[in-house]
This record gives C-alpha cells, structure tokens and sequence, in this order.
C-alpha cells in the first residue's frame, strides 16, 4: 500500500506516538484522574483468610461511621452473584465461602475516601476458617477438599500426536517451575460509575476489553445492556491484569445504591490482590531423539495453578500445552496439561499468556539435547526448527509465515557486547550495582540462547472479531478522517497504529481518533498480541468502503486531489473484521485451534558474580517475526518492553505467597527491574509478511516475553553449570546453597 | 482508630521541641520516606505529625574539632554530594533507594526508624558513632549502641528530637556494601561497613539486615587487629587470614529467613562481603594517603 504523495505518517513509518508528549507531561488523564461533583469513593473489604466461611457480617457500626452513604454484601448483588470471563464462577461479593485471600467480601460507599476506608474498617466478618489448598498436587490428591462443584481440575487436556511410545537412542528429561508473576501495570485499577436517568448506569473504565466487561457487569446489576454504557478512561498499562473484572460491578452496584457518582481506585496493595496473576508452573518433559539431535519424541505434563477461580486458566493451559514442544518439527508427542483450582490468588492472562512457562521448559530441554548430543545450542535448534508446512502436535499445519530457522541464525549473528574489565567499568555495571559489594571478583560471563513461539489473537473456536466506524469529513481546515472503535489502547500504541492506517488508506493527513466506549460493537480484547491485525484490519476495511464511495462520487480511479468538493455530505462506513475460523482440539488434542502464530529467538549475555549470587544481564538480543512492521519504533518498543517484563521473571519478579497469602504486596518487595537491571536490547526486525493479515503484520506484543526469560536462565545455567529449574533465579540458587 | 490526625510545621528548632513537648504522641517526620509508607499501609497511624523540613538547624552538618556532626535532616543526595571525604556513608547513602527517595530520605529518618535494614545504620555503628538527642531541657548524646534497642525500637524519649549524629573522623580506609536482590533501589538482603581506624589500631565491622538490629562483629575485629602490623601498611596479610576474618564476620551475623532472602544465604554474603571489604581496604592501605 502506498500512502498518497504529501501524506505524512503512514503505514511503516516510525511515527511518534499520538498519546506520547501528553504521557511524559502528565497531562494524559488516567482512570485514577477520574472526578465529578458530588462523587463518593468506594472501598473494598476482602478476606484476611485464603479459605473460610463466612458465619456472619455485622455492618452496623460501619453504617454509622462519618460519611458513610452504602455499605453492601453479596445479597445486595442486584442480578447474576458470580461473574467471569470463561466460567461465572467468581462471587461479585462472597457470601458463603472464601476461597482466596483478598477476595472482596463488603463494598463502601463514603464522602471521603479515609472515611470509606475507616468504615471498611468496621465491617465484622465471623469466618469460620478452613485449611487452604495450596499446592497444585495436594489439590489434585482424591481426598483434597473440593474448591468447586467440579473439583479441582479447570481444566485437563492431552495432545497426542504420531506415536507417543516412539522409542528414540537419547533421552534428556527435567522439571521446571516457573513462580507467580504481576503484571504490575503502572496504573492500579480505576473507575468511575455514574448513576444515569434512565436507570441505568455509566461506567468510565480503565480495562482491556468493554465488551466483555459490559458482558459480565449487566447480569449482575440485573440490568439490559443498553443501560450498562461503558466508556474508555485512560489506561495505565494491563498486560492481562485488565482482561478480568475487578472494581466494575462494585463502582456500578455503589453508585445505583447511592445514585451517586462513585469512584473506585485501588492502591497498589490492592492491586496485588484485585487482579489475577501470571499462573505458577510445574513442568515435567522428556525429549527424545537421534544421535544427530533429531527430534523424535517429546512427552511432557504441564500443571498450572489457576488459584481460586477459573478466569482464563482453560485458555492459558491449552496454549501452554499445545506449544509444549516448541517451535520444532516433532514427529510425535503426548503432552498433557492440567490447571488446578487452589486457595492461592486467582491467576489468569498476563502477557505471554502460558507460552513463557511452556517455553522456559522446552528450551532448557532443547539445551539439555543440545548437550547430549554434543551439538551447539543453535545448532540443535536449527535442526529441528519448525517450518511453513510442517504439522504442530494438534496436528495444525503452520501455513503462515514461520521463520525459525531464520531468527536462530540472525539473533546468533547479533553483535555480542564487548567484553569489559572490571576495572575500567563504573562500578553501577557490577552484579550488584548500586549495592557497592564487589570490585570484579568472582565474575564470569554466560550466553544463552532460546526459541519460542505465541498464538496471535484467540484460540479453539473463538470468533473475537473487531468492528470501526469511519467518517470522512471536510472542515475550514480541510478533510478530516474521524475513527472509532471499542479498542483499547493500553498503552501499547493502538491509537497511533489506527491513524497510521487511516492517513495510509485515505490520504488524509489530520485523523481523530475517538474515544472508545460500547455504543460500537465489540473490538475484542487488547490482548494476545491481536489489536493491530484485528481492529488495524476493522479500520483499514471501514476506510477502504469510504474510498470507494468517493470514487464512486468523483468519478475517478484514484483519490482526487483536493479532495474537498467530494466531502459533502460526509461519508461514513462501519466495517467488522474477523480472523480465520478455528476449530476446537478433539479428546486427543487434534484439531485447528490457533490462528496464525509469532515466533520469536533471543540470545541473553550475563555476568555472575558466582560469589554472591548476583547478576548483571550484560546485553538481550531479540530476532522477531514481526511480519510487517507497521511502525518500527514501536515494534522496537514492544519488544524491548516485553524483554523487561521476561527479565523481571528470570531474576526478580515474584509473588511470595506462604499458606496462601501474599507476603510481598508492594513495589518495596515485589521487585521489577530497574534501569540499572535492564540492559541495551538489539531488536531486529524480521519481515516474512504473513497472508492474509492486513499489511502482512503480526502481533508484536509477546514474542519477547515469551523466549527471553528462556534465555537469561540459560545463560546462567551457560555461566555457573548449574541447573536452575525454576525462574526466578535467586542469588541463593545461584551460588548453591539452596 | 481516629480519623483525623494534626499536622504541625514549625520553623524553629525550639518551636519543634515544645511541639514535641506538647504532643509527645506525635511522631515527628523528616522525608517520609518510612513513616508515610507506613501511614500508607495502615500500619501506623499516629495521632499527629511534626513535620521538620522547616527547620534551617536540622539541616546543616559542620566539622567539630576532630569529629564530625551531621544533622538529622540532611539528605542522602546531600551527604553524596557534599561529604565525599566520608566514603563508606557516601556509598551507603548512594545505596538508598531512588534518586527521589535520595532526594527526601535523611540520616535521622534511619536513625528513627530502627530498621535493621537501615542503610546508613552499619555505617555508623563502624564510625562508632553516637546519636544527639534533644528536648526542651536540653540535649543528650547516646551511643549508636545504645540508642538502637531493637527492631523499630529506640532509646528515644517522647519528647525528644534525633537533633543529629556526631563521629570522630576516622583515619583509615573502609566501604560500605549491602546485597539485594535487585541491582538498584532496593531493600538490603544484607548490608556491611568495614572502617579501618590507624590510630585507634582498629578494624570495625558492622552489619545490617542480618539481626534485630545492628551488629558489630568483635570476635572479627579482634582477630584482625592482632593480625594486621599496624605500623607497615605493606606488610602482607594471608589469604587464611582474610578467610578466617570473614568467617568470623559471618559468624557475628544473626539473621532471619524472610521473603527477601534464607539466612544461610545472608550468613553467606557477610562472608564474602567481609572477605572483600577487608582485601580492598588493605589494598588502599598500602597507599600513601593512610602513612
């Protein structure tokens, strides 16, 4: 596609971000910004205990507390008591059993926030306490108390695939965990909901996906959709942390009890416990093939904690699963997967969405073969990397692009960071940095590599389409192109993918993109790395209905130029993009579940100080299959901020949980990398456009994330011969004496 | 629980102290870095505030005779920025969080606190230093040791002010180390000061993060002072001996497993950290600056 003459900021250029200058002068307003006259705030009071009934709730002395104008339990619930984006099985309020700790079990509504929080304060909960369920195994032990109706299985799958029992001349087996990461967005859960005349409710919300929210609320007020409005407010990062429900239905519940705007915003203690988490991993894989490092046979069994209610855990377990064997040709295979119900936190999307535990498995074993066999870790990859036309466990048949072999070769080429002495170094650039606690003793360097891959947009039958709305108008100032949706842009820079789109379908420099809210359909979530495919092909298809329309008035074959005349009255098109239908897996796992896929290689360099246990990541290096990048610096973005987000759960990042609580809900022990963590990322860009995407592009949201984490863990395994199989890696693992 | 709370601002020194006289349940506030984190999480919440950023006196440090006073207000940007001479408390206080956190946390704020994660608290333990207490009577001076009682607890009166810290100037090398688990911005997994003192023919050693509180390491100190000849700095010291040093480092510490790190890997890290803080000050000893 080609941007008309004249036309600035088109598809393929690295156009700044129209939501950047506003960001870095705090002038953008986030959902925690939210105000209006007369509002209250609303607090939320949640279960100290991880399991537990609940004997009584007495509210009397909070009702009576200074400014309190509601205090309401899970009878207050209007409609449907329970809410979720798979299963409806998560209490808006608990009324009879607790099942995590955190879970919100009485909702205020105050004239002052420290007044609503006084009050929360007398809110009496007799619990009956129970013993949790902590451990994914003892769950699944036949005498385990059951979580649910069901069990305490979400959900069990098996892909077999070829002949699982194929006997192979070398075996390399391991264990892998990977702990419980947040996704820690900037901006801790907001809203704002006000009360409407027709009694109904507005929702202004920081989330991943309106309609889904829209979806799970409404039931719950006991209200018809139309009067649940839901508009976009600005959105401080999600990375999945959005995709469930949190503050929603209590703000509406709050606010149509009151009939007062009220307002809910959680602090960051109460974010830990308000959304759901990255699902902890047990990984068991056993690998087998020639002596030559041919694939054969891979057998793996994959158990993730999904916490107490199911969330996204059917979804996050069936791509952990079926990616179990890599980006490899692998002629046969029995993976099974399991998610568990526990009395730990509720764990659901986070960027990476069960491909990064899947990978950090396979990859060690990839490393472990490599080993066995004797052959470099590349080399071992490149024998067996996955190609367009081969056939994936569940028997798919990859049909898009699918570079394997050519990021493994690429990202190995990357120039590798110089080698530095300790002693002409600033002494920030010694594991340990700021700390002070060595002068270059004891380091040594590693390399390791990884390889991985991720759906884009969703999987097994979903049909997550994305509609845009597009008007092209002429003003004083000449054509004006207008869009909107019901996509979210959470940061990742959707608004500015959309105008880069519209300026290159239309050839129109000035482009306004509205707010988004639900009175357009649905745009799906802003997740599994699909917005730029699913809403950039909504508009590019909304924007292509208005060109022919003015052609069809012009007369032409090409757009005029000036295009003015042809303007009135304004042309305006709503257009719905769907991806390829997939299919559910069978009872054997078989089936065409994904849509297309991303691939992606890292290589990461280390230096231990095998002393101490601390480490410094010298330098990532990450090849993507990006298809087409539609904006270069943002791709670039993307994948240096997913690299972070792998690097945090390599080295740092963890929820600590003991009995089912969390230890280390604050930024002061739930540690995120630094600057002084993070090092320089090489991205490099790999354009194999994939058919039948608009533009050629692929989601670039993930892949980073998914094979980094992979990758520093080997180059530390590279670094002190250890074996590591758990991420995070902490400095006691690392000097052995664990 | 009460729902209001009185914040008090006074611009003089002896204003503050009849504040503090008046109130005594107040608590008093320098940066905030630990008292509004504390606020924050529902933890603490003190029937009033004296805030004492006002107040010109707190903030000032100044060179007396042979020892030196540093003001309870002056903050770790300050220190690193303007005491470069006193370099185990510069490393310690560039240790300290971020740079805002720099920018607000004070000396007196560690000192109240009584963390044993207190980043700057090892460091005066090393300096042997002792803490300047003040109320509307008068002022008293306390040893570091003494002041320091226990985790979050000190020697303080209610009405009384942390008014500074004084040390002797020390003449001799050391450093200040703390592990975490993050290379910046980060709460100490263990922290260790190591100050050599010429004169006093003294090693000292204290650590952080590793007890109820802040521990010096005698059975260490000792042995090293015998060991070193204290009159040629160029005389070597065997790789044994820096072993058994540190052995006996790790062995002073007492510590705990929390969510940020196992004892044993905090026993751990005293050791290397004492074997190496001991190798560069002998090293810097060896130059001429210390003859």
């Amino acid at each position: 596609m080609k941007t008309k003459t004249g036309v600035r900021g088109g598809i393929g250029q690295s156009v700044r971000r129209v939501d950047g200058v506003p960001k870095v002068k705090g002038e953008f307003e986030y959902a925690s910004d939210l105000r209006r006259d007369g509002m209250l705030w609303g607090e939320t009071v949640r279960s100290p205990h991880p399991h537990a009934r609940i004997k009584a709730i007495d509210i009397r002395a909070a009702l009576e507390s200074p400014g309190v104008r509601a205090v309401l339990l899970a009878g207050d619930v209007p409609g449907k008591k329970t809410y979720g984006l798979d299963a409806q099985d998560q209490p808006v309020l608990a009324w009879d059993v607790v099942r995590f700790a955190g879970e919100p079990v009485a909702l205020v509504a105050a004239e002052q926030p420290e007044q609503a929080k006084q009050a929360a304060t007398k809110i009496v909960v007799d619990y009956e306490v129970l013993s949790p369920v902590t451990e994914m195994e003892a769950a699944l032990q036949a005498d385990a108390p059951k979580l649910h109706p069901q069990g305490n299985v979400v959900r069990q799958l098996r892909v077999i695939h070829g002949d699982p029992e194929a006997e192979a001349e070398v075996w390399v087996e391991g264990t892998y965990e990977t702990g419980m990461q947040d996704q820690a967005p900037l901006g801790p859960e907001a809203g704002l909901a006000v009360p409407a005349e027709d009694g109904g409710v507005d929702l202004y919300i920081a989330t991943q996906w309106l309609h889904a929210d829209l979806e799970q609320i409404a039931p719950c007020l006991n209200l018809p959709p139309e009067k649940v409005r839901l508009n976009l407010s600005g959105v401080g990062g999600a990375f999945g942390a959005r995709e469930d429900v949190s503050m929603q239905i209590h703000a509406c519940m709050l606010a149509l009890r009151t009939q007062r705007p009220v307002k809910i915003a959680y602090g960051r203690q109460e974010s830990f416990y308000g959304h759901v988490h990255r699902h902890p991993s047990r990984i068991w894989m056993r690998h087998g093939a020639t002596r030559d490092g041919k694939l054969i046979n891979v057998q793996a069994k994959l158990l993730v904690d999904g916490g107490a209610y199911t969330s996204t855990s059917p979804a996050v377990i069936g791509n952990a699963t079926t990616f179990a064997a890599g980006p490899y040709a692998v002629p046969n295979a029995r993976l099974e997967g399991t998610a568990v119900f526990t009395n730990n936190p509720p764990c659901g999307a986070m960027r990476g969405f069960g491909a990064v535990q899947a990978c950090f498995a396979y990859e060690a074993q990839m490393d472990k073969l490599a080993r066995a066999v004797n052959l470099h870790p590349i080399e071992v990859r490149l024998k067996n990397a996955l190609k367009t036309g081969d056939v994936l466990p569940t028997g798919q048949r990859v049909t898009g692009a699918a570079p394997v072999r050519d990021l493994l070769s690429r990202c190995a080429a990357l120039p590798m960071p110089p080698a530095e002495s300790p002693l002409d170094r600033d002494r920030m650039l010694i594991p340990g940095g700021a700390g002070n606690v060595g002068h270059g003793e004891a380091l040594t360097r590693g390399v390791g590599f990884a390889a991985g891959y991720k759906n884009l947009a969703y999987s097994e039958g979903f049909d997550d389409s994305s509609e845009a709305w597009v008007r092209l108008s002429v003003d004083q100032e000449g054509p004006l192109a207008e869009v909107k949706t019901a996509a979210v842009d959470v940061g990742q820079g959707l608004d500015t993918i959309v105008t880069q789109v519209v300026r290159t379908e239309l050839g129109v420099q000035r482009v306004l993109v509205r707010q988004p809210d639900t009175a357009i359909g649905s745009a799906g979530s802003s997740s599994a790395s699909r917005q730029t495919m699913m809403t950039g092909g909504a508009v590019q298809l909304a924007c292509q209905a208005v060109r022919d329309e003015v052609l069809r008035r012009a007369g032409t074959s090409i757009i005029p130029d000036p295009l003015d005349e042809y303007l009135r009255p304004p042309i305006e098109a709503t257009r719905v993009f769907r991806h390829r239908r997939t299919g559910k897996l069978d009872a054997d796992g078989q089936g065409d579940p994904h849509v297309s896929f991303a691939f992606g290689a890292a290589r990461a360099v280390v230096e231990v100080d095998t002393e101490l246990g601390l480490v410094r990541v010298v330098q990532l290096a990450v090849s993507q299959d990006v298809g087409r990048a539609l904006n270069p610096q943002s791709v670039r973005g993307q994948i240096e901020g997913g690299s972070a987000q792998g690097l945090g759960l390599a080295l740092m990042e963890e929820i600590e949980l003991k009995d089912g609580k969390i230890r280390n809900a604050s930024f002061t022990d739930y540690l995120l990398p630094t600057i002084l963590d993070m090092p320089p990322v090489v991205s490099d860009l790999v354009e194999e456009p994939e058919p039948g995407l608009p533009y050629g592009a692929k989601g670039v949201g993930e892949p980073s994330t998914v094979v980094v984490p992979a990758a520093i863990v080997a180059a530390l395994r590279a670094a002190t011969g250890r074996e590591l199989p758990r991420a995070p890696v902490k400095p006691d693992e690392l000097v052995g004496i664990r | 629980m009460r729902s209001e709370m009185d914040v008090y601002v006074p611009r003089t020194l002896d204003e503050a102290l009849q504040q503090k006289s008046a109130h005594p349940d107040a608590i008093s506030l320098a940066g905030g870095t630990d008292v509004m984190v504390e606020i924050n999480f529902g933890r603490l919440r003190p029937a009033g505030i004296i805030d004492l950023t006002r107040i010109p006196e707190l903030r000032e440090w100044r060179r007396e005779d042979s020892h030196l006073f540093l003001g309870a207000g002056v903050t770790y940007s300050r220190i690193v920025r303007e005491l470069a001479d006193f370099v185990p408390l510069v490393q310690a206080s560039r240790s300290v969080g971020s740079p805002q956190i720099r920018n607000r946390g004070t000396v007196g704020g560690n000192l109240g606190t009584a963390s044993p994660a207190g980043d700057a608290l090892p460091v005066l333990a090393a300096y042997d230093a002792e803490v300047v207490l003040q109320n509307r009577r008068g002022t008293r001076s306390l040893p570091w040791h003494t002041f320091l009682q226990g985790p979050k607890k000190t020697a303080m009166a209610p009405d009384e002010l942390i008014r500074g810290t004084r040390w002797q100037v020390v003449n001799g090398p050391g450093s200040f180390s703390k592990i975490g688990t993050r290379n910046a911005m980060v709460i100490a997994v263990a922290g260790l000061c190591l100050q050599v003192d010429q004169d006093a023919r003294q090693v000292r050693v204290a650590l952080g993060s590793v007890g109820p509180t802040i521990l010096r390491a005698p059975e260490a100190e000792r042995f090293i002072a015998e060991r070193l000849t204290w009159d040629d700095p160029g005389a070597p010291v065997t790789d044994e001996v820096v072993a058994e040093f540190a052995e006996l480092v790790g062995r002073a510490a007492k510590p705990i497993d929390d969510v940020r790190g196992t004892a044993r890997y905090r026993v751990h890290g005293c050791t290397v950290l004492a074997g190496r803080a001991l190798r560069w000050a002998l090293e810097e000893r060896k130059a001429f600056k210390w003859l």
